[in-house]
């Protein structure tokens, strides 16, 4: 599995999407760094960032990566190679890749602006944090998707209408069950509803590091006791784990049975 | 004439002091421990300390009681004052009376500290009231008037205490250059009163921050109203006021800058909205507002609104937020700005939605909300919005 990984993520390392996306996010964090020097209100920016282009970035490399390299991910089935280890090794290369791409990327410009004494560094790995986990979480369901589906353009179409979900179409539900339901306590509602979105689940931990918590008002503090706690945050992690490993162990699942 | 009191003077109380002194005498009170309460001033006097002298009342009651007219109290140092939930005890009381300076003065580990009650043409000048309270229900106010007309309250400073300033059926009143932190309540809290002046003063982490109800013809100039941050907090609340100048005032970082109820002929002219979470909460039956010349800065949201009536004009402001084009050059946006989103509309209606704050379907909602307005109040919009925040 290593010796894939190593394959996939040296061939992803050397590829040019690579480089392209992590210089635009060395760029995007140098230039807003520079606009301003406040580090704290940059992490708002960049989470803003962050919450939609990891995921769709996830996605699209997803599955690109899947559709692409199809010949080889043949050719190494002809070996004897195990499955799993074949499809977890492509899978953890490019989330790998990835994320090394986003770490890098944002990391260099707010180290060399003084990330180390500033106050911002905890909520800075937070964001961190939450953009790998977006990029495990993304990738696992866009790798899912594309073995499901042996049409490419079906596969995009899907893998992208999933995202659009994630991250558009699940918060207007959302909102409209808010609005529809508002004669009901909606405390519970709203916080089961942020924690089942791992897109509106890492927003949230973030805004509440943030500061924003007092605008919430009574929702605000309910959010802040579960968050604010030891118990919430492991909470928040354990459940974007369980959105990283289903898609996976589905991925295993499907590449056990699937007739190449 | 007068008479020192000192622990090796033949006169060793302030009590004894104040016996024997004539009408219109100066009492010295030098350096020392005084364990001494419920001290009634029943004539004009000026009681002076000297290098702060203490006066500890060993929370048994209240510590001075004024009840004379052109009475003076300067440089005392009153710690101790008793707790009581009947009478209300307070470090010094003047009551009925006319024409008093308490100037100078330090109160610790109070309940009430200076307490006005019917009694005018004051002046509570440079006093600092450091109060230690925690709940709402067993503290006290800082300074408290009562039925009391034409006092200056100046350069003081309070904090710790229930309300800072408290003012209540208390007319033309000037309250200046006075600091108010860290109260429990409210850093200002006045009611049923009027033609009252508001200037310079600095209003910062006040439980609730400060709250203006039932009042007419007031002017707030130059004050600043910072971190009053939490649940329910806000920089100003306004209910019930009429014909109120906010001028040049800076509200920086509070929850609510400013919270409006039932407030009408208001004028906003060149305050600056600086990081709050609203700048502008309107909650309705508020008519012919004028907002002008503001400066609306990377506020969460400008301006909120819960009904599609507006009677209120926002012009010549300028807002961050603002996306439009000046081809003329003159400094004023070519494009109106219309400050009111739809999501602060929806906000208003279901409060828990605002966890979607920052989504991307919000920013969707609010630009067609933007192109075409629906929901928001049509006509409230800045016409010719500023280019530069001056």
């Amino acid at each position: 599995m290593f010796k894939i990984l190593k394959y996939s993520f040296y061939d992803l390392a050397r590829s040019r999407w690579s480089y392209i996306y992590f210089l635009f996010y060395l760029i995007l964090a140098l230039v807003l760094l520079f606009l301003n020097n406040d580090l704290s209100k940059a992490v708002i920016t960049l989470m803003n960032v962050i919450i939609i282009l990891v995921p769709l970035i996830g996605t699209i490399f997803g599955v690109m990566y899947y559709y692409n390299s199809r010949e080889f991910t043949e050719l190494l089935l002809a070996q004897p190679i195990k499955r799993s280890s074949i499809f977890l090794g492509q899978y953890l290369g490019i989330a790998l890749s990835l994320s090394f791409s986003l770490l890098f990327g944002i990391g260099i410009p707010f180290v060399i602006y003084g990330l180390f004494n500033s106050g911002a560094i905890w909520d800075f790995s937070l964001l961190l944090l939450t953009g790998v986990f977006l990029t495990f979480i993304f990738v696992a369901i866009a790798f899912t998707i594309s073995l499901n589906n042996e049409n490419k353009i079906k596969g995009f179409g899907y893998a992208v209408l999933m995202w659009l979900f994630l991250a558009v179409i699940y918060d207007g539900i959302f909102l409209m069950s808010l609005v529809i339901f508002e004669d009901y306590p909606l405390d519970k509602l709203s916080l089961l509803g942020t924690m089942l979105n791992p897109i509106d689940l890492s927003r949230t931990l973030i805004l509440l590091k943030l500061d924003i918590s007092a605008l919430l008002g009574y929702t605000g503090a309910v959010f802040k006791q579960f968050f604010g706690r030891q118990l919430g945050l492991f909470t928040s992690i354990f459940v974007l784990c369980l959105w990283t490993v289903i898609p996976v162990l589905r991925i295993l699942y499907k590449a056990r049975s699937k007739d190449f | 004439m007068g008479t020192e009191v000192c622990e090796l003077c033949p006169v060793k109380s302030i009590q004894q002091a104040i016996a024997m002194a004539d009408r219109g005498d100066t009492i010295w009170v030098k350096k020392g421990t005084y364990q001494e309460y419920n001290l009634l001033v029943d004539k004009p006097l000026t009681i002076i300390g000297e290098d702060y002298p203490v006066i500890d009342g060993e929370d048994q009651g209240e510590v001075l009681r004024i009840v004379a007219d052109s009475v003076t109290i300067d440089g005392l140092f009153i710690i101790n004052v008793g707790t009581s939930y009947t009478s209300d005890h307070a470090a010094i009381r003047v009551v009925k009376s006319s024409d008093f300076v308490i100037r100078n003065v330090v109160l610790e580990k109070l309940f009430f500290g200076i307490f006005l009650e019917k009694s005018h043409n004051g002046e509570i000048y440079h006093n600092r009231i450091i109060g230690d309270a925690k709940d709402e229900y067993n503290s006290g106010n800082g300074i408290h008037l009562w039925y009391s007309n034409n006092i200056l309250i100046s350069k003081n400073i309070v904090q710790g205490v229930r309300d800072g300033i408290y003012l209540e059926f208390a007319d033309s009143i000037t309250v200046t250059e006075n600091v108010s932190r860290k109260n429990l309540r409210y850093g200002l809290h006045f009611m049923f009163s009027n033609n009252d002046i508001y200037t310079n003063n600095e209003f910062e982490n006040n439980g609730a921050g400060v709250a203006v109800m039932f009042s007419k013809h007031i002017q707030m100039y130059n004050n600043l109203f910072r971190d009053n941050w939490g649940t329910a907090s806000f920089g100003l609340l306004l209910k019930e006021i009429n014909d109120l100048e906010i001028e040049n005032n800076v509200f920086d970082n509070n929850t609510i800058a400013i919270s409006v109820e039932g407030a009408n002929r208001v004028n906003y002219l060149n305050n600056d909205f600086k990081s709050n979470g609203w700048a502008i909460k309107v909650r309705g039956a508020c008519y012919k507002n004028l907002f002008k010349g503001n400066r609306f800065l990377h506020n969460s949201f400008d301006v909120s609104y819960n009904s599609r009536i507006n009677d209120n004009l926002f012009e010549g402001n300028y807002w961050s937020k603002y996306s439009g084009y000046d081809l003329d050059r003159d400094g004023i946006g070519d494009v109106p700005y219309r400050p009111v989103k739809l999501f602060s509309y929806i906000v208003n209606r279901t409060p828990e939605t605002i966890v979607l704050l920052r989504s991307l379907f919000i920013d969707i909602l609010d630009f067609s909300e933007k192109v075409s307005p629906v929901f928001t109040p049509d006509e409230l919009v800045d016409r010719h919005p500023l280019i530069n925040a001056l």
